[in-house]
């Protein structure tokens, strides 16, 4: 990745609100992400992160605040309109439908449709395309070994946590948005999926990661941007603290640096 | 054990013709049930409810229901028959489908918007037009005469087959495809094995489910048409009874009373099974009850075994 690439911001949350009929979920939300950087979204349960997630994959329209996407402000009032701006959520149920093949859900509402200018105005599924690009994506993002024909039920965990993260750059998002993506995954299946983290990454897609496993944020992200009652509290290299810094700012301990050393001396 | 479970689901009702032919064949032996007239009747019989039969299939896909069909059928045929006098047959027959597509749409836009299951909106609908045929026909036959109409939905031929049965077969043609090749039947079956995902992936789940709840109506419209050109008349009666027979053949036929999986085909043989069914019983000296009491039976079997399918 080069330097300048790496400096370009991809998405701009600029003091985001949102107010719910009786509660404010979020009260200031702001942080950035750079084209390329993998984003951890931390913060306890009720800290916000659902609704900020919600809000960025445009299933919510936020009451005040900003969305930038490429120094654009955006304003989303549908998945669709988020999905346009290049804006991809893998949900942690990963919203496929488990009925249908691999190859089917790869190309949800992206169909690539028959050439014939007819045949293509009626909406007609051109199926060796689609396997033949979907062949071809598996092979450039994964060594996981994954059946295109197979209906989705019959993967394992991570294979459909593979398929959902390799849909999302099918629709050619440029920031994936993962929400709790490695919790019910076993090791082996969890190496899989950090490897296309990584190796989207490298490939200039930003990807903001909701995770309460900080081991795995360690390992996995370059920074770390902390929610607390619906604030962001905290935006820190992740390379320059360590778990239990991380949990005292998730727990709203302290906010500003030195008062973080404190309190994670004092937690030792 | 799920790849033997799930095929049965679909094929039962390729297993279940092909044993009710051999036992009438068995019982009735040489008393007419196998005869070429006999079996076209069954065909020319049955078409109006493959096509009723099929649009369900559209509602299904989406995991909605549209109870009201048994009304609509008898809507455009009263539509058509009393439009057919003083207007032209295009006229009259672009007017029944249009008025079964947009009740349909209504039908739809009420279930997504009122966010109430369609079973009721739908229900509502069937007992509120049932009523309103009753009102405008008087609860008289309305007689239709004009023969081309009569030719083309009703006694016609084309190249020896009944036109009837060229009508079934490009209809279930024509909806198989939307199925299987086109956008908007993966779609429709998206929404309805898991809404939220298709809704997460852009698909505007409210705007399919109206379509498909008016090409729901369109079917039955089409189908009420088909009633009306085979009986060469038009009653508030037409459609209503059929709906059992149309839930339970689409049961047997393969197609999830859930949502999110149809089978086109195997509704067209699960709507000729309980044809041939009903035929074979009367031939055997059954009477109409025991058709019912086999119709319920039939229902329950079918439903069960989708269900365990499913499960396993």
């Amino acid at each position: 990745m080069i330097r300048t690439q790496l400096d370009q911001v991809a998405l701009n949350v600029v003091d985001l609100h949102k107010q719910f009929s009786i509660n404010e979920a979020l009260k200031g939300v702001s942080f950035t992400a750079n084209r390329g950087e993998v984003v951890a979204l931390l913060g306890d349960n009720g800290a916000g992160k659902s609704t900020l997630v919600n809000c960025i994959a445009g299933k919510l329209e936020p009451s005040h605040g900003e969305i930038q996407i490429n120094g654009r402000a955006q304003v989303f009032s549908s998945p669709s309109m988020a999905q346009a701006s290049g804006i991809a959520v893998v949900y942690q149920d990963l919203a496929l439908v488990k009925e249908m093949t691999v190859v089917e859900n790869l190309f949800l509402n992206n169909e690539i449709k028959h050439r014939n200018v007819i045949l293509n105005r009626l909406g007609w599924l051109d199926k060796k395309a689609m396997l033949k690009h979907g062949q071809k994506l598996l092979q450039r993002l994964t060594n996981m070994a994954i059946d295109l024909n197979m209906p989705v039920s019959k993967l394992s965990i991570g294979q459909q946590q593979v398929v959902a993260l390799i849909r999302a750059v099918n629709v050619g998002a440029d920031i994936i948005v993962m929400d709790e993506p490695t919790t019910a995954l076993g090791n082996e299946q969890y190496n899989h999926v950090a490897e296309l983290i990584r190796l989207l990454s490298s490939q200039g897609v930003t990807i903001l990661l909701v995770s309460h496993n900080l081991v795995q944020v360690k390992a996995l992200c370059d920074r770390a941007v902390v929610l607390f009652q619906g604030q962001s509290v905290a935006d820190v290299s992740v390379s320059e603290c360590n778990e239990m810094e991380l949990l005292a700012l998730i727990n709203g301990v302290m906010q500003d640096e030195t008062s973080v050393r404190l309190a994670c001396e004092y937690a030792r | 054990m799920k790849p033997i479970a799930s095929l049965t689901a679909q094929t039962l009702v390729y297993y279940a013709f092909v044993l009710t032919m051999m036992v009438f064949a068995f019982v009735l032996g040489d008393s007419g049930f196998f005869s070429s007239e006999n079996m076209l009747n069954i065909v020319r019989q049955t078409a109006p409810i493959v096509i009723m039969a099929i649009g369900f299939n559209f509602a299904l896909s989406v995991g909605l229901l549209d109870l009201s069909m048994g009304a609509v059928v008898a809507l455009s045929g009263l539509v058509a028959a009393m439009l057919l006098p003083n207007y032209d047959i295009t006229f009259s027959v672009l007017a029944s489908l249009t008025i079964g597509a947009a009740i349909g749409a209504l039908n739809g836009i009420l279930t997504v918007r009122l966010a109430i299951p369609s079973l009721i909106i739908t229900l509502g609908s069937l007992i509120f037009l049932s009523g309103f045929v009753r009102y405008i026909s008087g609860l008289e036959s309305i007689p239709i005469l004009n023969q081309s109409f009569l030719k083309l939905f009703g006694s016609g031929d084309l190249l020896g087959i009944p036109t009837l049965l060229w009508w079934v077969l490009c209809v279930s043609l024509g909806v198989y495809i939307v199925f299987q090749n086109l956008q908007f039947g993966r779609h429709l079956l998206a929404i309805g094995a898991n809404a939220d995902a298709a809704y997460a992936m852009g698909i505007n789940k409210n705007k399919v489910r109206v379509m498909a709840m008016s090409l729901s109506g369109l079917c039955a419209a089409f189908a009420g048409l088909l009633y009306a050109g085979r009986m060469q008349s038009a009653r508030y009666t037409m459609g209503e009874s059929e709906l059992l027979t149309v839930i339970a053949a689409v049961a047997i036929g393969g197609s999830s009373i859930f949502g999110g999986q149809v089978s086109i085909w195997g509704t067209v043989f699960g709507v000729w099974l309980i044809g041939m069914l009903n035929n074979g019983l009367i031939l055997s000296g059954f009477s109409s009850n025991a058709q019912m009491m086999v119709k319920g039976i039939i229902l329950i079997v079918a439903v069960s075994i989708t269900v365990k399918a499913r499960k396993l």
